[in-house]
């Protein structure tokens, strides 16, 4: 019996640690189309963050990288504003290029930095926590043992999203920027700097999300390491429905299913090629069931102008 | 409204230009530790420059996951430093890193072999392909090609194929792991799904079976693509999974992947094996303990070799092939593990002995492996 919890212990364990990445992203995502701008770079701001915040914690120590890394996703989260926000060039454009522009941009630096086109030296790790009393459990030590801080940071950036969201002033304004511009803007709610917020917000995230990788899980920089978590974070956005609760749940699953395609046994009758598809397909399968039901805010991805200007 | 578009073109001009700049400074930037000028500068500065006797060129181009991998690459860089070091007066060295998908590797080796390089070497077996082709557009040009097999070679083919058996070498570490288990449970995790991997799995479990029969295994990949060389994320929670269900040796031949296997293994205080380099001497000071040993692949020798070959002008083209019997492959001893494999090594030695003298028949695919579990019985 207590095997059995261990093992679900120890899966859901690693559940939260695919799924966290995938959760800090989503909530970045929220944040810059609930203010009506879709952000695609979000794969980017990622790479961005991953090694920003390896290059950090090398310098300085761990705090230091997830500064770093905030910043780096923060600044390319700028560009992306400038571009949709202020120039309001096709935002999908805009955020393929910086897709592409980040993985150039974070090779070169490799290259300058660590003399190492896609690596770089061990970095230090946050230190992690034992939970008091409930580590102690055996079973539930998995959980509740060694975690690492990142992990109730996550909770607390959810849980603050959803309340700054929904429950305040900024959080009404954002949505109204995002549903219909104009009619805040006739009401007075300044659009493009709440836009500029809502995507540097976005940055910030998936630079934090980035840092967990390389801080957090490898403790070392490995170029494309995100392995296209951006997009299943954008993907957890619009399963999710737009909000950080949900999009939060939907980034667990998804990492849960990463860990059950891990624990599927091999050599079965399950063809292995079938297990590596688990995550994906589930991803493309709630998509399909659900995407149709779920309503995005009514001016994501439309660049807001105002008339006669 | 006219100035907004304006501006919105401005800028997506200016990203362009960021984007390309950044493009041409990566290349001058991978140029630059080779000591040599940029290839741009060439035709004016060759002419006057009397050279005296003429250096061979002699160019490599890494596989997914570069230099740093601590694993596979970094061996190959090691055989390029160390020919660079001896022929220092004979030859110069370029390296290249191809793309984050690999796509532009015909592309890297075609850039060498219009820069009249004499040797170029393409490290892994995703190259076999693009070395056939472009050897057989420059036949002036010699190729080195680790890993891959290219069919039809002769002694004066432009093309030499530098072959390992992997599955002696993992043969070796395999019963190294089934000695040294205590839950008579061992894991594998492999790269990306291809023959070449499948032969490290193979050789393995084999020698895990060989040494130890009560041994059971989890053996898994981590993708299908070149991509899963490069994520140590889930070749960590792979290894968490193996050890999770009661493994305690896990050994990996996954690239740079394998960097997340040893994380995981030492941070439960269990064993990693790694690959291709002796990877306790560049695992983390508090992760070495937990090193139990390498499975070596001398992809350094056989760089070496080859370009001392071309230096010497006794380059042939063919096959050549690393094995146990020439230290080609081979298992790890150094002065972090020595105390912990003491208790085994004269068993090692002892099967290293029959796998050279052919009294066992390392299998190195799946029905080799099926067959040789069956006679073992």
């Amino acid at each position: 019996m207590s095997l059995v919890g261990e093992f679900v212990a120890e899966m859901m364990a690693s559940a939260i640690r695919m799924g966290i990445p995938i959760l800090l992203a989503a909530l970045g995502a929220i944040f810059s189309e609930r203010s009506g701008v879709i952000n695609i770079g979000l794969e980017g701001m990622m790479m961005f963050g991953a090694f920003f915040g390896a290059l950090g914690s090398y310098l300085g120590g761990p705090v230091l990288g997830l500064a770093l890394a905030i910043a780096g996703g923060t600044a390319l989260a700028f560009v992306h504003a400038m571009g949709s926000v202020t120039f309001r060039v096709n935002q999908i454009v805009s955020g393929v290029a910086l897709n592409i522009l980040a993985y150039g941009c974070v090779r070169f630096s490799s290259i300058t930095i660590f003399k190492m086109a896609t690596t770089s030296p061990h970095v230090a790790k946050l230190a992690s926590i034992d939970v008091p009393s409930l580590s102690r459990i055996p079973v539930l030590r998995p959980l509740f043992g060694g975690v690492s801080p990142m992990v109730p940071l996550a909770v607390c950036l959810a849980l603050a999203s959803y309340w700054l969201i929904q429950r305040t002033v900024f959080g009404l304004r954002l949505r109204a920027v995002g549903e219909n511009p104009l009619a805040a803007d006739t009401v007075g709610v300044p659009v493009p700097p709440l836009r500029y917020v809502g995507v540097l917000l976005s940055g910030a995230l998936a630079g934090l999300a980035g840092a967990y990788l390389s801080i957090e899980h490898t403790g070392m920089y490995v170029e494309g390491m995100t392995q296209g978590k951006g997009y299943i974070a954008l993907a957890a956005t619009i399963f999710g429905d737009w909000s950080p609760l949900r999009a939060s749940a939907v980034a667990m699953l998804f990492g849960f299913a990463e860990s059950l395609s891990f624990r599927v046994v091999e050599g079965g009758t399950i063809p292995y090629q079938f297990i590596k598809m688990i995550p994906y397909a589930m991803t493309l399968a709630v998509l399909a069931g659900v995407v149709g039901r779920s309503r995005p805010p009514a001016s994501s991805g439309v660049p807001y102008e105002r008339e006669g200007e | 409204m006219s100035s907004l578009k304006r501006a919105a073109i401005v800028l997506l001009a200016m990203t362009l230009l960021v984007s390309m700049a950044a493009g041409c400074a990566r290349k001058a930037e991978e140029a630059k530790p080779a000591e040599q000028k940029p290839a741009e500068q060439a035709p004016p500065a060759q002419a006057p420059k009397p050279e005296p006797p003429k250096k061979l060129k002699v160019g490599l181009v890494f596989d997914v996951g570069g230099r740093g991998d601590k694993s596979f690459n970094d061996m190959a860089y090691a055989g390029l430093e160390k020919a660079e070091k001896e022929f220092a007066d004979k030859i110069e060295t370029k390296y290249l890193e191809p793309s984050a998908g690999g796509e532009n590797r015909e592309q890297l080796l075609r850039l060498l072999a219009e820069d009249k390089y004499d040797l170029i070497l393409g490290i892994g077996f995703l190259f076999t392909d693009h070395v056939a082709k472009v050897a057989g557009e420059y036949p002036n040009v010699k190729f080195g090609l680790v890993d891959g097999f290219i069919a039809d070679l002769k002694a004066d083919s432009n093309v030499r194929c530098l072959l390992f058996q992997e599955q002696e070498g993992s043969f070796l570490v395999g019963a190294a792991a089934a000695l040294k288990t205590k839950t008579n449970k061992i894991g594998f995790v492999g790269g990306m799904k291809i023959p070449l991997i499948e032969k490290f799995e193979a050789g393995y479990l084999a020698g895990a079976k060989y040494a130890n029969p009560k041994v059971t295994w989890k053996s898994e990949y981590i993708g299908t693509t070149g991509d899963a060389f490069k994520d140590p994320v889930r070749g960590q929670e792979l290894t968490n999974a193996q050890l999770n269900w009661g493994a305690d040796v896990v050994y990996h031949a996954s690239g740079a992947s394998g960097i997340g296997v040893i994380e995981a293994a030492a941070s439960k205080k269990k064993f990693a094996i790694g690959v291709d380099a002796d990877q306790t001497l560049t695992a983390k000071p508090e992760q070495q303990p937990y090193v139990l040993t390498s499975m070596l692949k001398r992809v350094d020798v056989a760089v070496y070799d080859t370009i001392s070959l071309l230096v010497n002008g006794k380059f042939e083209g063919g096959y050549k092939i690393f094995g146990l019997a020439d230290d080609g492959v081979g298992y790890a001893v150094n002065d972090i593990n020595k105390e912990l494999i003491k208790d085994i090594e004269p068993k090692l030695e002892e099967i290293k002995k029959k796998i050279i003298a052919g009294e066992i028949k390392v299998p190195f695919d799946k029905p080799t492996l099926d067959e040789f579990l069956k006679n073992l019985k």
